[in-house]
């Protein structure tokens, strides 16, 4: 099997991670859209080493992993401090700079 | 289950059976995400492709890497998500109304471009080339393999992860540590709060929730002497919900009094 349809379904979910960061309003599931555009990229670098028959690749997406780690952890707190503040999840809510 | 895996990975055509049955399957998880209403629903269909992506790494000899997917992504990381999304409830937010006009369009517009634009790109720049495969990088085993790569060129990008992970730590630790800037108030001031108000209609308290004879439940409002169902009996959190009945439904003018069993 040719190994570059992995390549193409990290494009697709990748595109898709994309309209879900700008659709969606509520800011967890924008954010897991994030992950999920992680993810694609993830998928490409190891399957990039398997083209290239070396492990960079795997190291290259195992630092993405614990960066997206970090990501989360941040990105989590602010969603509770600007909740507990607002009363709301919702990324449209969060405007202040635009008043 | 591994060692199945790993065979599907390394002749061709259980591979090429495992990727059309479980790529689709991702695609549409993926897409079920932006379509779902509910946050819930969408944490639990990124879980399901995290574990598809996990098996596609151990399909491509990248083991290690499958594991942690599984343990860090699927394990830790929604976990947190289904934790915050617990602490923060469900609100307005999860309505899938359009708030931009003609955002939609535009967004569904540039992502059809974005991915084509990919997709022929891939098609052009892969096409015809043979992959080489892991089996000579990893014949001292994989995760060897890694440590070897990971302890020697990339010591130093492993280092700097090292301080990422603790500032991040401190971040987070800094922006969920909450002060109070006001003084609590004390049972007494919160009495005369009740009784100095505008009105002393809730100067006994909010009414709790019905409990009749048809119904003994907290998501049942409580009847006001004219026999309306007052709304601030309930919690508002069920209401947002969407788990309980239409208050009207309470009214005792509108209670259908032939249905002979509820529930």
């Amino acid at each position: 099997m040719n190994a570059a349809n992995y390549l193409y379904i990290s494009a697709l979910l990748f595109t898709i991670g994309a309209v879900g960061v700008v659709v969606r309003r509520n800011a967890i599931v924008v954010f897991m859209c994030i992950e999920l555009m992680l993810n694609a990229a993830n998928l490409s670098f190891v399957t990039f080493s398997r083209i290239n028959g070396d492990l960079d690749g795997q190291v290259m997406a195992f630092f993405t992993m614990v960066v997206a780690a970090c990501e989360v952890v941040v990105g989590l707190a602010i969603i509770v401090t600007i909740y507990r503040s607002r009363r709301s999840a919702s990324v449209d809510d969060a405007s202040l700079l635009k008043r | 289950m591994m060692q199945l895996a790993l065979e599907v990975g390394q002749t061709a055509q259980p591979e090429a059976i495992m990727f059309w049955i479980l790529g689709p399957m991702a695609v549409v998880a993926a897409l079920g995400m932006l379509l779902v209403k509910k946050a819930v629903h969408s944490a639990i269909l990124m879980a399901f492709v995290m574990v598809v992506l996990a098996i596609f790494y151990i399909a491509q000899d990248a083991v290690f890497l499958g594991i942690v997917q599984v343990v860090v992504y699927t394990g830790a990381v929604m976990m947190l998500f289904l934790f915050i999304l617990m602490l923060v409830g469900v609100d307005s937010s999860d309505s899938l109304t359009e708030t931009i006009a003609g955002l939609r369009p535009i967004a569904i517009t540039a992502a059809v471009g974005f991915g084509g634009l990919m997709v022929s790109l891939l098609g052009r720049a892969t096409l015809g080339r043979q992959a080489i495969g892991l089996s000579a990088a990893n014949a001292d085993g994989n995760v060897q393999g890694i440590a070897k790569e990971l302890f020697s060129t990339y010591v130093f990008p492993f280092e700097v992860v090292s301080a990422l992970l603790i500032t991040a730590a401190m971040g987070a630790m800094v922006l969920a540590h909450h002060q109070r800037t006001t003084v609590r108030p004390t049972q007494r001031q919160l009495s005369i709060n009740r009784f100095r108000g505008e009105s002393l209609g809730s100067a006994a308290g909010l009414p709790g929730p019905g409990v009749y004879a048809r119904h003994n439940a907290v998501d049942v409002p409580a009847l006001l002497p004219d026999g309306t169902p007052a709304p601030t009996s309930v919690n508002a959190s069920l209401e947002a919900r969407g788990d309980m009945l239409d208050y009207k439904s309470f009214d005792l003018a509108e209670v259908n009094t032939q249905i002979e069993e509820e529930k």
